[in-house]
């Protein structure tokens, strides 16, 4: 079909604009780079040095950092398209990907909106048009009364028509409040009286409304695809099922354990949902998979390509951005049904700036240090396409791959030196892995996720991988709940970091202060004594929750050759003659008791006033250990920045929350003077000292770049 | 990898060359019995040496150990290892010194000699061993400590001499004190090696009495510990049986009272660690002096934006402003490694780079007293030893007056830090950042003290007074309160750095945020060498290297 195609086939553009940034701009650049499409991107002046800048072959600044003042002024972006001569503009997701104000500016200027129709995008944004048109067309619902009759008796009935176990939750409601599971008959209406009882109070309104509980649900989503010829397609389904914080962490395709023929009932159900609001180019309809019953329910359509969108390429060997160009230059797609692959299996891991065990919180910082896996692959490698009876169009059971080899795909946006989710979200890069089976790709994913280092920020790689390590991950029995029904297992205790690893931190500090070998004898001879004399150097080393230092000796006995000693506690470790040499400044090959291994440590200091830390990775774990400073240099109050004059400064770019003091205020140490915000996560900044305050620098809602002085207090003098 | 380790390590992938003509065969026979014997034999007499050595390395043994130790001081070999660059050898000098000569033990004859590299140079380390008779001096103390010197000033290396002892061992006085190889010569070595351009660097961790606070008194430079090191030429027993004073020695040669007050010391530190620490920064910056290469290192911007100078400085003179906020905005890395911070602090002194390029700054903070004189005077000798170019930020009104002052000696003070810019054996270069008024122009290196480069930011000015004590002074030679009026608008005008520059008494008026990047390119051309072809140091019209010395200090 993709030959014949070919001749009616209408040009691409010559040039489109990603109003986004991060990895699905440089994703969709790579794209429009392959099909020789000349690409501009837009950016914050927080992004100015960004990746996504300089891989377009035009980019310009559209505001400050903010994204209300850059990312989603629709005005800014068509003015670039206009100076540009953009025909087209993709717009990733996020920001403005689901905005129809923005599809019809754009149609309104003369410009393809790379995506759906404004319709669709405002029928999809609307969760009760879109369940109406939904049923209408057939597409399953999760059953339900959601009427005004408010009788007891009425709804009792109504619950028994839809099914045990419902769920009663107040029409006004939200947080939870109101919310009430209920398993039997009996138990519904004392539910009911008691959750009016809560509506009533928390919201002023007792209505409810009753719905099917699903008790152990999946989140399963089809990727669909449509043309304007009216050509629409399932490219098959992904389950995101694992997530945390109601986000997805990790996602997958084909859903496992899925059948051939539920799968082609997702997907005509799917493509049934696309027609349904004429949908044109990439869309996500997500449904509700009961694990129990093996029903599946609409829950909402993404308009736009979503961030998981790699598991389907790799799958089916797809290039999901060049359809996207095709459908909107007006061309048909480029498969039909009966032509979609289904190989192998794919998973998408996200790597975030975050603390797993403090709840997900993000984090956000500069990446000092980031190693990441070396990707086999920019693209999805191409499948071989073989036509299906028409009959079996949708019913297909995945293909075994004949890839020798799995494909890792690193998708990011950012290289070290970066800010990570200070401004914007805190997503770090995706790791995309292709395997003949689904045993295969979680192989491959565990051994990315091993390579993938990142100093500078907190990140949840660790979680990753010992998730995708987890015994009901790797047998495929996942649900939405999954994280919190398997805490215990997914959050082993930390312990105290093995003498090992001390040691092999304590190696690097000395061989890293190893004199370069020069001319003079001087130094070649390293640390040569005489009389029987020997040399021994002592490094501290400190866990992260300062508990009592570790001592580690460590003497040289030849070039190569190390006696170490590690004393944490009342504990001694004795290790003699471990060979250790810095293969580069981050790498640290030891051989120790004749296993050799080659480990990555990374020296970093937070800030200027912290004490250095060290960041081992050794296997699939990462130790941070600090190297405390010398008490005399803390008693000298080794940071300069904060140094007794009571200037206050932003430790890291932030917007002022709030401003506790005005000029000429007196202030006491430790009182709250300015609160900041960086990501989600409050920082109060308290008086250094007593005294007035002599300056205020700073004010309410404004953003400050980090070392911006916010506060200047006056020290008292002290009499004495 | 070292060519000496290439060879010595046996899965080394070089072979070794039996078949070079020049090399000698082995003949011997290592399983004949009379090797087999012989070798026995001087096993035997190395294990015991190797006994006999450790033994002396333990000094003094466990109690004295354990006494130093809860005083929170790090033991003589501690001390030792931390203040040597990590992973350097140490070639350590007769270890075995005393051993067996007096009726008591005195392991090392008390003291710990050798050669050891300190910041990337080869010094001569004198440590004294407190737990050894309270590091009191025998005379094979002394021998030792004066054959170390002999070899630093042979090899021309600086000395470090880590400072804790009580001096001569009384009952050895007569083998201790009088003869020309006796106490007396440390002192007379480190005279001379510091006129021969060879640094003497003292840390005082512990008592330093009697002969022994000659050593950091005649030492270059020198450090000591707070709350623990001092030095009095006599302790407060014999103080109050000469004097009848009671002082406890803390007031009476403490760290905080000698390096505030009396200036003996020039660094203050929390603790021996931290007076190492100082230590190693001394020797780094030790410029060409000991005969090495000055290091020029990889320039880094300060950490404080330049802009920020207009909020510091302003333009009205008569606000006072500290000059090391000036200097963190010029200096590689806002890194100032100050010099006699709590003594004379009306003026500022120390080491920084700029663009990579060492420099010693003489900065004002306020009226020159006659402390700030001889601070400033002790600074550009080291420079001039060191051979580290001097940079002048000028902010000054002049030297105290007054009867106090006078009495004091401000003049003959003053008159040495004069003295010693105008015979400073290094380029200088000088930045007027406010005012230059009086003789303070001249100690602080103005145009009649040819600088290589004098430059003047717009806010500056130079006259011979500042503006109050002009009309001052004019009340008292004029009775003519118009001509007051006139002179005086005549002289203010006179004074601005845009009469100054326009008449060429600088070299330029340059924005203070100009200023690193000026005095970078300044010091770039101040560090080629002379005798370079097209430097002929006889044309020089300036005399800033010629190593003649500074004649006569007027004390």
């Amino acid at each position: 079909s993709s030959a014949s195609s070919l001749k009616g086939r209408k040009p691409h553009f010559d040039k489109i604009l990603i109003a986004n940034r991060g990895e699905i701009a440089c994703r969709v650049i790579r794209t429009a780079k392959k099909l020789g499409i000349r690409t501009v991107a837009v950016y914050s002046e927080a992004d100015a040095d960004a990746l996504h800048v300089r891989m377009a072959d035009e980019a310009y600044c559209i505001g400050p950092a903010p994204s209300a003042q850059s990312y989603l002024r629709i005005d800014k972006i068509i003015d670039v398209c206009k100076r540009s001569g953009a025909q087209a503009v993709h717009p990733g997701y996020g920001f403005i990907s689901e905005n129809a104000g923005f599809a019809r500016a754009l149609v309104d200027a003369g410009i393809v909106f790379i995506g759906p129709p404004e319709s669709a995008i405002v029928s999809m944004g609307s969760k009760s048009e879109s369940k109406t048109i939904m049923a209408n067309a057939g597409v399953p619902v999760v059953p339900g009364y959601h009427g005004s009759n408010q009788d007891p008796d009425f709804l009792a009935e109504q619950a028994e028509q839809i099914g045990f176990p419902v769920l009663i939750k107040a029409t006004h409601g939200g947080g939870g409040k109101g919310m009430r599971v209920v398993h039997t008959r009996a138990g519904f209406l004392p539910a009911l009286e008691s959750a009016r009882r809560e509506a009533e109070k928390s919201f002023g309104n007792g209505a409810v409304l009753v719905e099917r509980f699903v008790e152990r649900p999946r989140h399963v989503e089809v990727q669909v695809f449509a043309a304007a010829d009216g050509g629409c397609v399932s490219l098959w389904e992904r389950d995101c099922s694992v997530q945390r914080r109601n986000q997805k962490i990790i996602e997958e395709a084909p859903a496992p354990g899925l059948s051939p023929e539920i799968r082609a009932e997702l997907s005509e159900k799917a493509v049934a949902a696309a027609r349904a609001v004429g949908y044109l180019g990439a869309g996500t309809v997500e449904f509700i998979f009961d694990k129990d019953t093996e029903k599946f329910y609409f829950m909402e359509m993404n308009t736009r390509l979503q961030v998981e969108h790699p598991v389907t390429e790799m799958i089916t060997g797809l290039d999901l951005v060049e359809w996207q160009l095709e459908v909107a230059a007006g061309n048909p797609l480029p498969l039909n049904q009966e032509e979609i692959p289904l190989v192998g299996h794919a998973f998408e891991a996200r790597i975030y700036a975050e603390n797993p065990r403090n709840q997900f919180l993000p984090d956000s910082g500069k990446l000092a240090y980031l190693s990441t896996p070396t990707p086999t692959h920019a693209f999805a490698p191409a499948v071989p396409i073989t036509a299906r009876s028409a009959s079996e169009a949708m019913t297909v059971a995945p293909v075994v791959g004949a890839m020798t080899a799995p494909s890792v795909r690193v998708e990011q946006g950012f290289e070290a030196g970066a800010q990570i989710g200070v401004f914007y979200d805190s997503m770090i890069a995706k790791l995309v892995v292709h395997g003949r089976d689904r045993t295969e790709a979680l192989r491959a994913l565990r051994g990315a996720l091993e390579e993938y280092r990142v100093v500078g920020v907190s990140t949840n790689v660790e979680f990753l991988r010992t998730l995708s390590g987890h015994e009901a991950f790797v047998a495929g029995d996942v649900e939405t709940g999954f994280i919190p029904k398997h805490e215990a297992s997914l959050f082993p205790a930390v312990g105290e970091p093995d003498a090992e690893v001390l040691a092999q931190a304590a190696l690097y500090v000395v061989l890293r202060e190893r004199p370069q070998l020069t001319a003079s004898l001087w130094s070649s001879l390293a640390a040569r004594r005489f009389g029987g004399d020997v040399y021994e150097r002592l490094i501290t080393l400190q866990t992260d929750d300062a508990s009592e230092p570790i001592a580690v000796h460590v003497s040289p006995r030849a070039q190569h050759q190390f006696d170490v000693t590690v004393r944490a506690g009342d504990s001694e470790r004795v290790f003699c003659n471990i060979s250790a040499h810095l293969v580069d400044s981050t790498t640290l090959s030891v051989t120790i008791d004749g296993a050799r291994r080659s480990t990555t440590v990374v020296a970093h200091a937070p800030s200027a006033s912290a004490s250095e830390r060290l960041h081992v990775f050794h296997g699939s774990r990462k130790t941070t250990l600090h190297l405390p400073a010398p008490s005399w240099l803390l008693a000298l109050g080794g940071d300069a920045h904060t140094a007794a004059r009571g200037a206050l400064r932003a430790p890291m770019p932030s917007v002022v929350v709030d401003v506790r003091v005005n000029v000429g205020d007196r202030v006491q140490a430790g009182d709250p003077v300015v609160v900041l915000e960086s990501m989600k996560t409050e920082t109060v900044l308290r008086a250094l000292v007593a005294g007035v305050v002599r300056a205020v620098g700073c004010k309410k809602g404004e953003m400050v770049e980090e070392g911006r002085e916010l506060v200047d207090v006056e020290p008292e003098e002290v009499s004495s | 990898v070292s060519r000496l380790f290439r060879q010595c390590r046996p899965q080394s992938s070089t072979r070794r060359a039996y078949d070079h003509p020049a090399v000698l065969p082995s003949l011997i026979s290592t399983s004949s019995p009379e090797f087999v014997a012989k070798a026995e034999a001087m096993d035997t007499l190395i294990a015991d040496l190797d006994a006999k050595m450790a033994a002396a390395r333990l000094g003094g043994g466990e109690k004295a150990i354990q006494r130093m130790k809860k005083a929170g001081k790090k033991l003589p070999r501690e001390r030792l290892s931390l203040l040597l660059d990590p992973h350097t050898p140490f070639l350590e000098l007769s270890q075995l010194a005393a051993h067996e000569v007096y009726s008591e033990s005195v392991p090392g004859a008390g003291i710990i000699t050798g050669i050891g590299r300190i910041s990337g140079r080869e010094c001569v380390v004198v440590v004294n061993d407190a737990t050894v008779k309270g590091g009191s001096y025998y005379p094979l103390t002394v021998k030792k400590h004066l054959r170390a010197q002999e070899i630093a000033q042979e090899h021309g290396l600086p000395c470090v001499y880590i400072v804790e002892s009580g001096g001569a061992a009384l009952p050895h006085q007569a083998n201790v004190f009088p003869d020309k190889e006796h106490f007396g010569r440390i002192f007379y070595n480190m005279a001379q090696m510091s006129a021969l351009g060879i640094p003497q660097i003292a840390i005082v961790h512990g008592i330093s009495v009697a002969g022994g606070a000659y050593v950091p008194a005649m030492a270059d430079e020198n450090i000591i510990v707070r709350e623990q090191g001092r030095i009095f030429l006599a302790g407060p027993p014999l103080v109050k049986a000469a004097t009848g004073e009671e002082v406890d020695e803390e007031t009476l040669g403490g760290g905080q009272m000698h390096s505030s007050e009396s200036g003996v010391t020039d660094h203050l530190a929390r603790d021996d660690e931290h007076a190492i620490a100082i230590a190693r920064e001394i020797v780094g910056d030790l410029g060409k002096a000991g005969g090495q290469e000055i290091p020029v290192l990889p320039p880094e911007d300060p950490l404080y934006s330049a802009s920020e100078l207009h909020g510091i400085v302003g333009t009205d003179l008569r606000q006072a402003f500290d000059m090391r906020d000036v200097i963190a905005r010029i200096v590689d890395g806002s890194r100032f490694r100050e010099f006699k911070k709590e003594y004379g602090p009306t003026i500022v002194t120390g080491f920084a780079n700029v663009h990579g390029y060492p420099v010693g700054i003489v900065a004002n903070n306020g009226i020159l007293f006659s402390q700030s004189a001889l601070k400033a005077t002790h600074f550009m000798q080291l420079c001039s030893q060191r051979q580290i170019p001097l940079l002048f930020l000028v902010n000054v009104t002049g030297y105290m007056v007054g009867s106090k002052a006078e009495r004091g000696g401000i003049a003959k003070d003053g008159a040495k830090m004069v003295r010693a810019v105008a015979c400073a054996d290094v380029p200088k270069l000088t930045v007027i950042v406010g005012g230059s008024y009086g003789a303070g122009n001249y100690g602080m290196c103005g145009r009649a003290y040819s600088p290589r480069f004098l430059w003047m930011w717009p806010n500056s000015k130079v006259s011979v007074m500042g503006p109050g004590q002009l009309s001052q002074v004019m009340a008292t030679v004029s009775k003519d309160p118009t001509k007051h009026a006139t002179l005086k608008e005549e002289i203010e005008e006179q004074s601005t750095a845009l009469y100054a520059s326009a008449r060429l008494w600088d070299d330029g008026i340059i924005k203070p945020t100009d200023t690193r990047d000026a005095v970078g390119l300044a010091l770039a051309l101040a560090a080629r060498k002379r005798g370079q072809p097209g430097l002929r140091r006889e044309s020089s019209t300036t005399w800033d290297g010629d190593a003649k010395g500074f004649g006569v200090f007027r004390m």
